[in-house]
């Protein structure tokens, strides 16, 4: 109903749009007047609207400055600091340029309407003006450049060494934290370990074992059904089950190319087992950390608006992002008077259709504060755990409800 | 060439009998094509619009039923009338597409590169009717397949007008990757054919067929303008189907340009090696470039405006020549601009930050040279004269903000956001957008041979104006405040809850200036049928479009090529006693050229 009278408006707006333009034309033949002449009742007309425009465009602006011109509250990062500095020395320079060239257009425009009795004045150029309107944006330019590479050049770089390491893994759609553990080491990752309790296909020599295993035991078991229904299945299907067990051994062929590496002397297979994975990123006052960034499917964005800070994630590149938190959650609640209030980290970067849902809740505590939470962190390998039990794929709770590996998840899907 | 000049010379426009088929359809008389852009260029324009004004509905009241959302788009994309995040998403994409592509790169220099280029420098038609054709039908071809992206089952391509891969590779990945991606590509494969045929033709024309006496130096603005533009086409545009063409290959054969360690549906992919930002900096080698493709046009065509009805010569012409190279070099080394948070060198980010920043300076020599124009000029208000004084205040204001986005420190918290959408939408937008229809009111006389109704055009621009500035201004706070683009709902965030106020006045803003558009359509088609006889130079112009018959033929002059003595721009020059000297006209004993 609402439809058929929003359309019956659109129409007889039309038709009215329609029949006051023939009024006009009527009366336009009647008066003998042409349409490129333009009168002096409408070149004042439009000067004079150009400069209600131009008091309304200002006054509005003015308004959104007072009302939404604290845009964020207080840098809560080491960096966020100059970039604000950096930001409020931009936005003058650019507010005071925006009401001189706009207020010049305008008023400009409004005094020089056409009047009959006057000639324009011939006036080709002028090398001294121009030299100094080409001077006066190449001298900001280079203040503004010069000022500006500053603040990148202190915001970028290597980290220092005592940097805290933290891995940000982004996948459709949320985001998830690895902290080293106590050996300070991450554990070796890899895309082709990944199962559903191991977001981050971290490796272990047992986790390889299982994995390789069930791939071997899906390939035979696929070929096994090959060989016992043959003669019933179709060669596409024939063709679609090859397929995959191609893929299979393709996939336990990248498995076994990886290899075991050391850092700091501990092997990187190893390294994992007392790794930490959370939901949120804590991260303590006052030290430096070096937010690692990694993607599993498609691109992503770390946005820490509150931080000033921001990384894309990208599959297959790691990126960086270093930042000193300043200011805790619990000190910017205060701030804000927001008991609610807390730090966010949001994905901005197109990924999908929750992408406007993917988050992470960011906590900024005291050292001690931060050291007991993650002493209260359950492990990637739980230390009382005996070894042999340790993949839950191999549990069928687990394979019952989700598909545990990639291989079986291969079958399943069939 | 030889040819069309042979079977012109002889002074009979219309020596052979046209059919229908090969005089509105297939033809190859630059008017015609131009004619033929313009009217597929206003109808993607409709659509883009159309589009931006369905998601404005879901982004101003989130949730909120509309009847008319669901009549559009159906149970699938808007279910009970709230529209779907992934509908969303597709419209968004869509609507910059054609926006970007369809509308200001094929629709404005199609227009006005093949209606403004052979008139102003006086040649019978472009070097290639033929190519010229081409170009006008590919352009045709990639619309429909674009348009026809939309209805697919799977919905259109979704992963924004940018298309970044993984997210447009991997057809697992959301809907809006499976065909309707495909589409996207083939479509634009096929307008980047389109637009090649169109640049080169338009170089050949200008460099081999000006007329006796026109200089380059003597050349106006717009040609200038439009001949910077195809060179900056015809030098990118390729590198963006390699890029397309190894996203197809990472889609169909196989192939890792742009994809390694991914694991997505379930399982692994086997493939390794390839990076998606490979695809960024093949993307924004052209993307860059095409920011200046879509607004030099426009520039061009409001400095040839601003300057006839200021009745006075544009300030600064070579500065003007000058700057337009300027930005037009410029315009290749900045694309890393678009990557400062992908991870790129730091220090790779700083030279870009220095190049782009450069950009500034010629940009606001141009602006000060418009403004000086108009100082102690006599402006008569013409609808096309509105529009480009609207192009001036929008090309300043959006463009000083691109000072901030230049800056990487400071891009990084701004990057991606709504600041970024407010920035490019007042620049490169309603800039071009506004040289669009400033051209289309100037120098429609020229296409169809009647006036436009002027009072409909002041309406026109003033409604346009407020609801432009009205929905993109505010978008600099919801941005910096740190609302990310391309986000369906901000629900799940407290702490931007405070800038929502804006979005329902931002959507009523573009409902109404969506509306407004219906002055100007009602106002192109009517006057092409009812519309006031043109007279031959309706704005006392100075240049040689004007000194044909008003309805030009095949060939457009009906005697010999005019010859130009002075440059486009004596205007109230106090040694003539009309406040124009058009450019056919002698000089004076003891005159300058200037």
């Amino acid at each position: 109903m609402l439809n058929l009278l929003i359309i019956l408006v659109l129409v007889l707006a039309v038709i009215a749009v329609f029949q006051l333009t023939r009024v006009y034309e009527y009366s336009r033949s009647i008066r003998n007047t042409r349409e490129e002449e333009i009168s002096h009742a409408d070149n004042k007309l439009n000067a004079w609207l150009m400069l209600v425009w131009m008091v309304a465009f200002f006054i509005g602006t003015i308004v959104l400055y007072v009302k939404y011109g604290n845009y964020l509250p207080p840098p809560a990062s080491e960096h966020g600091v100059n970039v604000d500095n950096l930001m409020a020395f931009n936005i003058w320079i650019i507010t005071i340029a925006f009401f001189l060239m706009n207020g010049a257009l305008f008023i400009i425009t409004y005094k020089f309407y056409y009047r009959k009795d006057r000639k324009a004045r011939f006036h080709l150029h002028d090398n001294r003006l121009e030299m100094l309107w080409t001077m006066i944006p190449g001298v900001l330019m280079a203040v503004i450049i010069i000022y500006g590479l500053i603040t990148w050049g202190k915001m970028t770089g290597p980290a220092s060494a005592d940097a805290l390491k933290i891995e940000v893994y982004s996948k459709q759609f949320d985001w998830t934290a690895r902290y080293s553990g106590k050996d300070g080491v991450f554990g070796a990752a890899n895309f082709n370990m990944i199962t559903s309790d191991n977001i981050f296909g971290i490796i272990t020599p047992d986790r390889m074992k299982v994995m390789l295993d069930s791939i071997d035991g899906d390939i035979s078991e696929t070929e096994a059904y090959i060989e016992r229904e043959k003669a019933l299945l179709s060669d596409e299907k024939i063709e679609v089950l090859e397929d995959q067990i191609y893929r299979m051994k393709r996939h336990k062929q990248r498995l076994m190319d990886l290899d075991e590496d050391q850092l700091n002397g501990i092997s990187t297979w190893t390294a994992g087992a007392d790794d930490v994975i959370a939901k949120e990123l804590h991260l303590p006052v006052g030290q430096e950390v070096e937010l690692i960034f990694t993607s599993r499917d498609v691109l992503h964005s770390a946005y820490l608006p509150h931080f000033r800070a921001q990384m894309n994630t990208v599959p297959g590149v790691p990126t960086r992002f270093k930042m000193k938190p300043t200011i805790t959650t619990e000190e910017m609640r205060q701030e804000l008077k927001d008991p609610a209030f807390d730090y966010i980290l949001l994905c901005n970067k197109v990924c999908g259709a929750t992408h406007y849902n993917m988050k992470m809740k960011v906590i900024v505590e005291s050292p001690e504060a931060y050291a007991k939470w993650l002493e209260s962190q359950k492990l990637f390998v739980p230390v009382e755990a005996p070894a042999a039990e340790v993949p839950a794929t191999a549990s069928p709770d687990t394979t019952a409800s989700a598909p545990a590996s990639p291989a079986t998840a291969m079958v399943v899907n069939r | 060439m030889a040819h069309a000049h042979d079977t012109h010379h002889d002074g009979h426009a219309h020596h052979h009998k046209e059919s229908w088929i090969s005089k509105y359809v297939f033809s190859q008389d630059h008017k015609m094509i131009s004619k033929q852009f313009l009217v597929t260029a206003i109808f993607m324009g409709v659509i883009a619009v159309t589009l931006s004004v369905l998601f404005r509905l879901q982004l101003g009241w989130n949730g909120q039923s509309f009847g008319i959302l669901n009549a559009l788009l159906g149970d699938r994309w808007a279910p009970n009338g709230v529209l779907s995040s992934n509908a969303y998403l597709a419209l968004v994409t869509i609507h910059g597409t054609i926006m970007v592509f369809f509308v200001l790169t094929g629709g404005l220099s199609g227009t006005f590169a093949n209606l403004l280029i052979p008139l102003q420098i006086g040649a019978r038609d472009m070097a290639s009717g033929f190519l010229n054709m081409l170009s006008y039908w590919f352009f045709f071809t990639s619309s429909v397949i674009m348009v026809a992206s939309l209805f697919v089952e799977t919905g259109a391509a979704s992963g924004g007008w940018t298309i970044y891969p993984p997210l447009s590779a991997l057809p697992d990945a959301m809907p809006g990757s499976g065909l309707g991606m495909t589409l996207w590509l083939i479509s634009m494969v096929i307008f980047v054919a389109s637009s090649l045929l169109a640049g080169l033709n338009y170089i050949v024309t200008i460099i081999n067929l000006r007329t006796k006496g026109m200089k380059m130096t003597r050349l106006p603005l717009t040609v200038w303008a439009l001949f910077v533009t195809a060179i900056l086409g015809v030098l990118s545009f390729p590198v963006l189907v390699s890029c397309v063409v190894l996203l197809l290959m990472d889609r169909g054969f196989g192939t890792a340009f742009y994809l390694s360690d991914i694991y997505i549906g379930g399982q692994p992919l086997d493939v390794t090696g390839g990076s998606p930002l490979l695809f960024q900096h093949l993307f924004w080698f052209l993307g860059h470039p095409e920011v200046y493709i879509v607004l030099l046009p426009a520039l061009g065509i409001s400095s040839e405006i601003i300057s006839t009805n200021a009745r006075k010569p544009i300030f600064g012409y070579k500065a003007m020549v000058g700057s337009i190279l300027a930005i037009g070099f410029l315009s290749f080394i900045v694309w890393g601009h678009h990557m400062y948070v992908t991870g790129m060198n730091p220090f790779l980010g700083s030279v870009f930050v220095f190049t782009t920043l450069l950009i500034a300076i010629p940009s606001a020599v141009k602006a000060f040279n418009y403004i000086t124009t108009l100082y102690q000029g006599n402006i008569r208000m013409t609808p096309g004269m509105l529009f480009s004084i609207g192009l001036v205040s929008t090309f300043v204001t959006g463009g000083l903000t691109g000072i901030i986005l230049a800056d990487s420190a400071l891009d990084v918290n701004v990057h991606d956001t709504y600041f970024v959408v407010a920035h490019f939408h007042i620049v490169m937008g309603m800039s071009a957008i506004f040289g669009m229809l400033a051209g289309v009111y100037h120098w429609f006389p020229k296409m169809y041979g009647r006036m436009m109704n002027t009072k409909l055009g002041f309406a026109h621009f003033w409604l346009t104006l407020v609801c432009g500035f009205g929905v993109f201004f505010p978008m600099h706070f919801v941005g910096m405040a740190g609302s990310p683009r391309r986000y369906y709902a901000y629900t799940e965030f407290p702490f931007l809850q405070w800038v929502e106020d804006l979005q329902p006045i931002i959507s009523t803003f573009a409902i109404v200036g969506g509306l407004a558009q219906l002055l100007f359509l009602f106002n192109f088609f009517h006057s092409i049928w009812f519309g006031q006889k043109a007279p031959a130079n309706p704005w006392g112009s100075n240049t040689l479009e004007w000194t044909t018959p008003v309805k030009p033929g095949h060939g457009n002059w009906p005697g010999a090529l005019p010859e130009v003595h002075r440059w486009a721009y004596d205007y109230s020059n106090p040694e003539h006693e009309e406040d124009f000297v058009p450019q056919t006209v002698p000089l004076k004993a003891g005159e300058h050229a200037h």
